[in-house]
């Protein structure tokens, strides 16, 4: 049986408002950052529902390069993390307020 | 067949990232997200991106998430400490989240006749039709693509690097 592409769109709008609400009501700086990964993943599978609907090939192409920007980015945010971790011995973004390090 | 399988793992993906957000531990929420991001694959696989699939377990739920535990497991973090956010991100935040999903549903709700149905099988991409793609088309993106990494590489080395 068929499934309608508005459902898989709805799956993403709901997975992509979870993420938006984790990332403003979480406290820790890497589930902060893992709410993030989260709405990237709710765009991806638009992307692919979008692809299939369309019958597009460039649809998955966005996907390819939306994942390669997302392995650099947690490359260079936890590194971010780590590096903010060494110097104020805190997790806690209300404790995180200053740009200097 | 198709139907059945959406059901099952789109509730794991909403489950996983209700998860996500209830739990206080950084490691539950690092493992919910594994279980979204697996799910995901799956539902990529029925929307005929089989090369997705795989990228999506080898590299969200392999690479980017093992980084991840691996962080939170360096730093040794702990529960979360309960103390108040900004009022602002409770006040506008929360409600502007409702509006932000009551748009984007009842949007894609009343366009659902046009957008149609997606049937097993009906659009297939295999690997060879993305990199005919991504390899005649799109090269100067891909190679610009592994430049960035470099880059992030680089950066990450630094960052996170001995104390000078």
């Amino acid at each position: 049986m068929a499934v309608p592409i508005a459902w898989y769109l709805i799956l993403s709008a709901a997975l992509f408002s979870i993420g938006v609400f984790a990332f403003l009501i979480k406290r820790n700086i890497i589930t902060i950052f893992m709410s993030i990964e989260l709405m990237l993943n709710a765009v991806n599978l638009a992307f692919v529902a979008f692809a299939n609907h369309w019958h597009q090939v460039s649809g998955q192409i966005f996907v390819f390069f939306v994942m390669v920007v997302a392995a650099a980015e947690a490359a260079v945010g936890l590194a971010i993390i780590i590096a903010v971790y060494r110097s104020r011995e805190t997790l806690n973004v209300d404790q995180i307020n200053l740009m200097k390090l | 067949m198709h139907l059945a399988l959406f059901i099952i793992f789109g509730l794991m993906c909403l489950g996983g990232a209700a998860n996500l957000l209830l739990q206080r531990h950084p490691i539950n929420s690092a493992l919910s997200l594994i279980v979204v991001m697996s799910s995901l694959a799956v539902l990529y696989l029925l929307l005929g991106a089989e090369f997705l699939a795989l990228a999506q377990i080898i590299v969200y739920s392999g690479a980017i998430m093992v980084l991840f535990v691996f962080v939170i497991m360096l730093l040794n973090a702990g529960e979360e400490e309960r103390t108040h956010g900004s009022r602002a991100a409770y006040l506008a935040g929360i409600p502007g989240v409702m509006a932000l999903f009551a748009v984007l549903t009842s949007t894609f709700f009343t366009l659902r006749t046009s957008f149609g149905s997606a049937r097993l099988g009906g659009f297939l991409v295999t690997t060879e039709d993305l990199s005919r793609v991504l390899f005649r088309n799109l090269l100067l993106p891909f190679e610009v693509a592994s430049i960035l990494i470099l880059v992030a590489i680089l950066g990450a080395v630094v960052l996170a690097g001995k104390e000078r």
